[in-house]
């Protein structure tokens, strides 16, 4: 059998691939916290709940309407995405001129009270979902076997950081992100409709968090709880990367997941605590993230 | 370039009247009286402090709160969030330059969008500014302070806008791109530009204005055409 440093490597890739799984999660949920917080200031706490929400939309499609995985896809980001723009202009605009604190307390509230509706209505003993028939199964690669389903999430959270970056660095709408990012008082003062923009990022932010909960929907048990479990990290990750930086989030998402697979199989005790002790590092030696900016 | 919408012959193109503005409980403007006349360059002339910038922000709707009438091309805007007072046709150009640190040259230059046709074309923009083609892809901030106020006047050119409104632009310049800034100013003049210029710089000031209106402790307190304005009169107002 093929060791590497006496761990076979059928092992150490099927950790890998978890690795990259649980990063392509933290990838794309960052991604959305790193925009929302870039421009809004708000540090998005609701953003786990969101995430559990895409994926119990996804289940209430599938169960209730008969509406397939694929479309799914599509519709729960949507659904998620318009509730993110009710928040955004009901509570939450109303807190800009704040300090940042109130701002996670009440997105922190919001989390609380939509964990706690569902948790009413679903318990939280988990339902499943099943991949789409399409991507049953599995290849094998020779030295693993690759279910179909996962390799399609880390292609697919891949594509998604990818286009998300594109849009906001070579297009037009992405400029003036950025730049409203850096100055929205004077963005408005050329024109833009800096208040709509804002509204439209909280939006899309909580969106491509329920698009996470859809790809995330057939991997895990979809339960009330599953956001405030992988919330915390993706904060952490965040931090890594360097709060607001796009591109930071994105790199640091899939690193620390595979920086994670790894622990699990050379010191899986610390598989846990592994991004909390890099998060400390960092933070230590680069206080404002690998990727970020010191303001 | 436009013609005004609204108004006869004489009109002003900007009549601001009886301007407050406060920066939360800080009161700064005390009741503003003046006119910017459609293709003049007018300044407002005044010592550090006496709410010049603060002026520019309230006809933009940049400060906290705001009383009194500005009027634009015959309509209202007191009530208007500075994004439609820019959709209206007034373009504005911040002391601090706010040149985008996270854009390049070219994006800063195309970032305010176009509110209605009749601005310069990107190749006029250029043919100004022939420095900002050559620096297209640098990031913003990577530029000398001449070329990013460059960039800071050039950026609004592109838009439309009938009135411009510059705080400071010759600040912290060398003399020869100070002077440069001034030809800008005179050709943007003939194309038919309105320009409300806040200055310091006296000499600057009288060689490219028509009038200057004189602010002390948020009021204007004298207008002087710039034939009849003697270096010792602005000299006494401005108190250097």
């Amino acid at each position: 059998m093929v060791t590497f440093f006496g761990v076979p490597i059928q092992a150490l890739m099927g950790q890998l691939l978890l690795g990259l799984i649980n990063g392509a999660s933290y990838a794309v949920l960052s991604l959305g916290l790193a925009l929302i917080f870039g421009l809004l200031n708000i540090i998005n706490f609701a953003h786990g709940a969101q995430y559990m929400m895409g994926a119990f939309v996804a289940w209430m499609l599938l169960t209730y309407a008969g509406i397939n995985y694929w479309l799914a896809l599509l519709v729960a980001p949507l659904v998620v995405g318009l509730f993110g723009v009710l928040i955004e202009r009901l509570l939450l605009h109303r807190l800009y001129k704040l300090d940042h604190l109130y701002g996670l307390l009440l997105t922190f509230g919001l989390a609380l009270i939509m964990e706690g509706l569902f948790r009413q209505a679903y318990g939280i003993s988990g339902q499943s979902y099943d991949p789409p028939q399409m991507l049953q199964g599995g290849v094998n690669l020779g030295f693993m076997f690759l279910p179909l389903y996962r390799g399609w999430v880390v292609v697919v959270a891949l594509a998604v950081c990818l286009a998300v970056w594109a849009g906001i660095e070579k297009t037009r709408l992405g400029a003036l992100l950025r730049a409203a990012t850096e100055n929205p008082a004077l963005v408005r003062a050329f024109g833009v409709n800096v208040p709509l923009l804002i509204t439209g990022t909280y939006g899309f932010g909580a969106a491509l968090a329920a698009f996470a909960g859809v790809l995330a929907a057939p991997l895990y048990s979809i339960n009330p709880l599953m956001g405030s479990n992988i919330i915390i990290i993706v904060f952490a990750v965040v931090v890594i990367g360097g709060m607001g930086s796009i591109l930071g989030s994105v790199l640091t998402g899939f690193g620390l997941g595979l920086v994670e697979g790894l622990t699990k199989v050379f010191y899986p005790e610390a598989s846990s605590t592994v991004i909390f002790v890099i998060m400390a590092i960092v933070l230590l030696i680069k206080p404002a993230g690998l990727f970020g900016r010191a303001n | 370039m436009h013609e005004p919408h609204a108004g006869g012959a004489g009109a002003p193109l900007l009549a601001v009247r009886d301007l407050h503005a406060w920066y939360g409980e800080s009161h700064i403007l005390h009741g503003m009286d003046f006119e910017v006349r459609p293709g003049e360059v007018a300044t407002l002339l005044g010592r550090n402090g006496a709410g010049k910038t603060t002026t520019l922000k309230a006809i933009m709707g940049m400060v906290g709160r705001r009383t009194g009438s500005v009027v634009f091309e015959g309509g209202e805007t007191i009530r208007m969030p500075s994004n439609r007072i820019a959709r209206a046709g007034i373009a504005y150009c911040p002391e601090e330059r706010g040149i985008f640190a996270s854009l390049t040259v070219a994006e800063n230059l195309v970032l305010p969008p176009v509110i209605r046709p009749g601005g310069l074309t990107l190749a006029e923009v250029h043919e100004l500014f022939p420095r900002l083609q050559e620096r297209a892809d640098s990031q913003g901030t990577k530029l000398s302070g001449g070329e990013q106020q460059m960039l800071a006047i050039a950026r609004i050119l592109r838009t439309g806008s009938t009135l411009l409104l510059l705080d400071e632009p010759t600040e912290g310049l060398a003399p020869v791109i100070v002077q440069h800034i001034g030809t800008i100013l005179h050709r943007l003049k003939e194309r038919g530009f309105t320009i409300l210029l806040v200055e310091q710089n006296f000499h600057f000031a009288a060689g490219v204005a028509d009038r200057h209106h004189v602010v002390e402790h948020g009021r204007v307190v004298d207008c002087v055409p710039n034939s009849q304005a003697s270096t010792a009169t602005l000299q006494g107002y401005l108190g250097v």
